[in-house]
């Protein structure tokens, strides 16, 4: 499904990934952790075709499409989905008429009819309890006056209608507390059916607790590290990210 | 990324062309001869006449207003028509059939059908077209209602007691230069008049159009709302595609009389010229409405054509406990410049305005806010709140805020906000990542952004507004 082959990508001319591959099969869950600046959010972004962050060498596919030729609202079309570490606000634009228009935009491109009103707000209210937020939020401008926690759970809402078949999850878990933590594991688990994959980058293991991923990956440097299974998380729980060398450690210190 | 969004500004404007038309128009150039004739082609009285020719007299010697915040070449007054009317419309077409079937198609095409079994159902349309108006529907319907909508060349014969009541009651022949060159030239416009206690039953409307080239347009709109009754009024603008500047400058007076209400609506999307400049209406304009005891006026403009505006839709506050409301959208792109605002006079007591001003500024247009607040030594416990959004979009742009605040009444509170925002490559990415283009992304914020606007207008507006806006920021995105 996704396929990166040594991919490398500057922000504002400096190196950020050098070098990283990726296979990521249909319903698998990848963790990405790492220390601070290895380039976790750097991935995220190159991925979904931000500007500024420029490829310089690597293929990347999805679904068997180039990536990398494609803008950012066609890889979305696609099916990549990234929940932001940072969501903005959008004054004045309510949740509602956003993903309203942002769902049809998807269907439109799997050749479904637009859904009507009513059907869409059919759904975007089992979306918004779903992730336990009160149902005014489907009224209120995106994002706008939400609280850190507020903003995470409104982009899980969002990757639940939109039914991407890749999310990219960008340390959803940060500012959260266990309730809120729960509420966005929850969300995400909900969408794991065997076909939809997901890259869940974190800086903590704790999400790792509630989000069962099938690998882990430790990003440094711009590059995959070490890879393993769900246990590696824990090994960077308990003694950090010193295997990585001495450097890393005083980063984190 | 503000190529991109430069790119998806690049508009289309969709109501550019022309028709063609046989038209009887003035040949250019003014002087008395001008207005006696204007006066005689629409068979005014005597009065009328002497009207207008004192105003061309003090029009003769004022000077034309520098101080706005725009930069445009001197008009030349003599290089304009000051009449052009349809040759068909000469022996007065009694109903719709005997109309220019040319003349109805160009209102098709601009979506305002003047069938009214094909038109909007709660709404009554008066269309003007350069120096006259085509036909005005529901008349008789609102005629069993006591309103009177009809243009105001005939309310002047019809209606002669009230028109000569009101007529400059609002804003004085002298009151301004465009206002003054208005009063002694102006050819056509609506008058409405809402009598006692009566709710008018739907809402008026008004589509001016300019056709011909080198004609100004110069309308005049009076509405009388009388005591206890209540009227929504909305016009719409738009010229053809041309390279040559035109004019426009409209009067517009609003009575509200004890306790009536009047809201005006404008969605004005005048020609407003090409990437560079070239072309577009001047709209110069002077609107004001006074309110007595009780009477409420609301001005929402949206407004996203012309080249040049100077507009302040303004309201004198006379009676105790009478409120004003300013709601604006101002959208400029290209070379667009516009200064706009508004004026909140406050006399009577406890007297209450609210000015909410969205500016949205793009490519190398420059947009400026311009608003007076004034408490008057009798406004005791007068309040005013003020907000004034700006929204840039790129780089090249400009917004600018001149708010001026003059308080005689110490009883009185002014309150002013101002943000100035932009656009941000954030919001767009977030917009995009969830699979919007770039076009429908810009309008999307830019629509968020008017919202408290949007919702003053009356319903089948905002829709129209909100489309205005899509269409205004459609582009062609690679």
């Amino acid at each position: 499904m996704l396929s990166i082959k040594n991919l490398h990508a500057s922000v504002e001319e400096k190196n950020i990934i050098k070098g990283l591959n990726l296979e990521v099969k249909p319903g698998e869950v990848h963790a990405i952790m790492g220390p601070n600046g290895a380039g976790k959010s750097t991935l995220g972004y190159v991925l979904s075709g931000r500007d500024g962050y420029e490829v310089s060498e690597g293929d990347v596919s999805l679904n068997g499409k180039d990536l990398l030729e494609l803008e950012v609202e066609e890889r979305a079309r696609e099916g990549l989905f990234l929940a932001f570490q940072y969501p903005v606000e959008i004054p004045g634009v309510s949740n509602m008429e956003f993903m309203k228009e942002s769902v049809n935009a998807m269907r439109e491109q799997r050749g479904e009819e637009p859904l009507s009103a009513a059907e869409f707000l059919k759904k975007a209210k089992a979306a918004c309890k779903q992730v336990q937020l009160p149902l005014d939020f489907l009224k209120r401008g995106v994002n706008e006056g939400f609280s850190g926690g507020e903003k995470k759970r409104n982009e899980i809402m969002q990757m639940i209608l939109l039914e991407p078949s890749l999310c990219i999850l960008d340390e959803s878990d940060s500012g959260l507390d266990v309730d809120a933590l729960q509420v966005v594991a929850d969300g995400v688990n909900s969408q794991r059916d065997g076909k939809r994959s997901f890259i869940v980058v974190t800086h903590y293991q704790r999400l790792l607790d509630y989000i069962k991923p099938d690998f882990v990956h430790i990003l440094a440097d711009g590059k995959i590290v070490k890879s393993g299974d769900a246990s590696l998380a824990h090994e960077v729980e308990k003694s950090g990210y010193a295997f990585l060398g001495k450097s890393y450690e005083e980063a984190e210190a | 990324m503000s190529e991109q969004i430069e790119q998806a500004l690049e508009r289309k404007y969709e109501a550019g062309f022309y028709s063609e038309i046989e038209s009887e128009t003035f040949e250019s150039g003014l002087d008395e001869s001008v207005i006696r004739r204007i006066s005689q082609m629409k068979g005014e009285p005597e009065w009328m006449l002497e009207w207008r020719l004192k105003a061309y007299r003090s029009w003769l010697e004022m000077e034309e207003p520098d101080w706005a915040h725009v930069d445009y070449p001197k008009v030349d007054y003599q290089a304009i028509s000051y009449y052009s009317a349809p040759k068909s419309m000469k022996d007065k077409p009694q109903s719709l059939d005997e109309v220019d079937p040319e003349l109805l198609r160009t209102y098709e095409k601009l979506g305002i059908p003047l069938h009214e079994q094909e038109m909007l159902a709660g709404v009554a349309v008066d269309a003007v077209f350069d120096s006259v108006s085509v036909v005005t529907t529901f008349r008789e319907k609102l005629e069993d209602a006591g309103v009177i909508f009809c243009p105001i060349s005939e309310a002047i014969k019809k209606y002669p007691d009230l028109v000569k009541k009101y007529i400059g009651s609002v804003v004085p022949r002298t009151d301004n230069y465009f206002a003054a060159l208005n009063s002694a030239v102006f050819t056509d416009g609506s008058f409405v008049y809402i009598p006692k206690g009566t709710r008018c039953p739907m809402e008026l409307s008004t589509y001016f159009r300019i056709n011909e080239m080198n004609t100004g347009q110069f309308e005049r709109t009076l509405i009388v709302a009388d005591e206890g009754s209540y009227v929504s009024y909305l016009e719409g603008c738009t010229a053809p595609q041309r390279d040559e500047n035109q004019l426009h400058a409209a009067v517009v007076e609003l009575v509200a009389l004890d306790d009536a209400q009047i809201k005006y609506s404008t969605v004005q999307n005048w020609y407003p010229g090409d990437e560079n400049g070239k072309g577009g209406i001047y709209n110069f304009v002077t609107k004001r409405g006074i309110a007595h005891t009780n009477a409420k006026i609301s001005w929402t403009q949206v407004e996203t054509g012309s080249a040049v505006t100077w507009k302040y839709p303004s309201c004198v506050l006379k009676g105790d406990n009478s409120v004003g409301e300013f709601y604006s959208v101002a959208l400029t792109r290209g070379r667009q410049q516009a200064d706009t605002g508004t004026k909140m006079i406050h006399i009577g007591k406890n007297t209450k305005s609210t000015i909410i001003s969205k500016g949205i500024s793009a490519g190398n247009s420059n947009n400026a806010y311009r608003g007076l607040v004034q408490m008057g030594p009798r406004a005791d416990g007068a309040r005013n709140f003020t907000e004034c959004d700006s929204l840039l979009i790129g780089d090249k742009c400009g917004a600018h805020t001149f708010p001026y605040i003059e308080s005689r009444n110490p009883s009185a509170i002014v309150e002013h906000e101002a943000t100035t925002s932009k656009v941000s490559d954030e919001q767009l990415f977030l917009c995009k990542q969830r699979g919007l283009d770039t076009e429908k992304s810009v309008s999307m914020i830019v629509n968020g952004f008017c919202k408290e606007v949007f919702k003053e207008l009356p319903m089948e507006f905002a829709v129209e507004a909100g489309k205005l806006l899509e269409i205004s920021l459609e582009g062609s995105v690679g």
